[in-house]
């Protein structure tokens, strides 16, 4: 229940300020308007565009997710989050948050990127959904587990998309996979092995993520 | 010393028998090794090419054993013995994507064509140097040690996705892909007794290796760090 209180501490202060929203929404903007503006009236094949839409939403999960752990150093709110809480519900409160915010931007980024290309058609809606449901997990727990790093780690910025392509590289690689395959249509039965890779690397990363909290907050 | 002996012995006899070794039609003395269609001459960089990645391998899960040792024992000794073995690791990661890239070019006709495996060499490149970034990225040596273990670690759970499932279940160009008819596991695609043998005693050979330059390395880190803390 603690987590769920923190969680809402969160949300609160993120509306109040609306940091990493505005830079969210700004980052996919500026991202979808560059693949634009390279295409011109190019057209561009389907597969190509199943690919690009990863690049955008790893790109703006680089951008926006390292908030949850560093504005909590910026503000000087940790020892008040080591008095209050355990490691372990600080996670929670935090990965809560990143999936949220993980969530509400990759479907605002795959709503907006249906409405501008044309050639993004997906045969196979089901199964984009799902393998979009599971990435989304999967990015928003290893990008909180990254962000808990570089938040400790000191210098913000340029660690954090060099320490979390590597550990995400498997996912996206993945989800490219499945995106080709639902654009060309094939069953959930047919993908059935790259969505058992989906669900290893969350279980995976989950765990490690809770047993290595630990070390990372209490320096 | 006796180790450094055996190391001699075994890679002198590698390198001997790896590169000037014939390969014949019939094989019918128990130097000759025999004819792999389609690769001929250019088989022969198993025994070099493989034994490289392989102790890239090891190198990284030394480093993660030593991390999960500094994280139960908080003892910088472990913290250097593992960046130690990423040192060692990096060198080899570049060796094997260097010598695997090269031969690709003359078998399979470029530098890079993202063969699941090439991918996973790939991807431990990147590991690696992410490691470095992050541990040149922070001053304090205890929050450097424990930060960088707890990195490798994730890495580490994450890494065996590729080396060892992505390269199987998917279609590529090296031995023991998904649509590879003709071979079994990685081992026992059309090696006859000696070349398994050569390929072996390789393995054992760079294994040695490893350990060798490992402690090596350990110690020049460890007088490295005392050093400067005289002169501070």
């Amino acid at each position: 229940m603690k987590a769920y209180s923190l969680f809402k501490k969160d949300i609160q202060s993120e509306l109040r300020t609306r940091y990493a929203i505005n830079a969210l929404v700004m980052f996919i903007l500026v991202t979808i308007s560059v693949i634009l503006f390279s295409i011109g009236s190019e057209k561009i094949s389907e597969y190509l565009t199943g690919g690009l839409l990863w690049v955008v939403i790893f790109f703006s999960a680089m951008s926006g997710l390292s908030r949850a752990f560093v504005s909590e150093e910026e503000r000087g709110t940790v020892m008040t989050l080591h008095l209050i809480a355990s490691p372990n519900t600080v996670f929670t409160g935090k990965l809560l948050f990143n999936l949220i915010l993980v969530f509400a931007m990759n479907i605002v980024i795959a709503l907006l990127y249906s409405l501008i290309f044309d050639s993004f058609v997906l045969k196979n809606l089901s199964l984009f959904i799902v393998a979009f449901i599971l990435g989304n997990i999967g990015i928003a727990s290893s990008s909180t587990i990254i962000a808990a790093i570089i938040a400790k780690a000191g210098s913000k910025g340029t660690l954090y998309p060099v320490l979390s392509f590597p550990i995400l590289l498997p996912l996206i690689l993945t989800l490219l996979e499945l995106t080709k395959f639902s654009i060309d249509g094939a069953s959930i039965g047919e993908s059935y092995v790259e969505l058992t890779v989906l669900i290893c690397y969350n279980v995976v990363i989950l765990t490690a993520s809770f047993l290595l909290f630990d070390f990372i907050w209490k320096d | 010393m006796v180790w450094k002996s055996i190391l001699f012995l075994l890679m002198a006899f590698v390198i001997i028998a790896g590169i000037s070794f014939p390969i014949v039609e019939h094989p019918a003395l128990w130097y000759q090794f025999p004819i792999i269609p389609g690769l001929e001459e250019k088989a022969k960089i198993i025994f070099f090419h493989v034994p490289t990645s392989w102790l890239t391998v090891i190198a990284f899960l030394t480093s993660t054993i030593y991390s999960v040792q500094y994280l139960r024992k908080k003892d910088l000794d472990d913290d250097a013995k593992a960046y130690a073995a990423a040192q060692i690791g990096i060198i080899f990661c570049i060796l094997a994507t260097v010598t695997g890239s090269i031969w690709a070019k003359f078998n399979w006709g470029s530098f890079w064509n993202w063969d699941p495996r090439e991918t996973s060499i790939f991807m431990l490149l990147l590991i690696y140097g992410a490691f470095f970034a992050l541990r040149s990225a922070i001053e304090v040596e205890e929050k450097k040690a424990s930060l960088s273990a707890v990195y490798s670690i994730i890495a580490f759970v994450t890494v065996p996705f590729f080396i060892f499932i992505m390269p199987r279940i998917m279609t590529g160009l090296h031995p023991g892909s998904a649509n590879d008819t003709n071979a079994g596991p990685v081992v026992n695609f059309k090696m006859n007794s000696n070349m398994l043998l050569v390929f072996f005693l390789s393995l054992a050979a760079f294994t040695i290796l490893f350990f060798w330059m490992w402690r090596l390395n350990y110690k020049s880190i460890i007088y490295k760090d005392k050093l400067t803390k005289k002169l501070v």
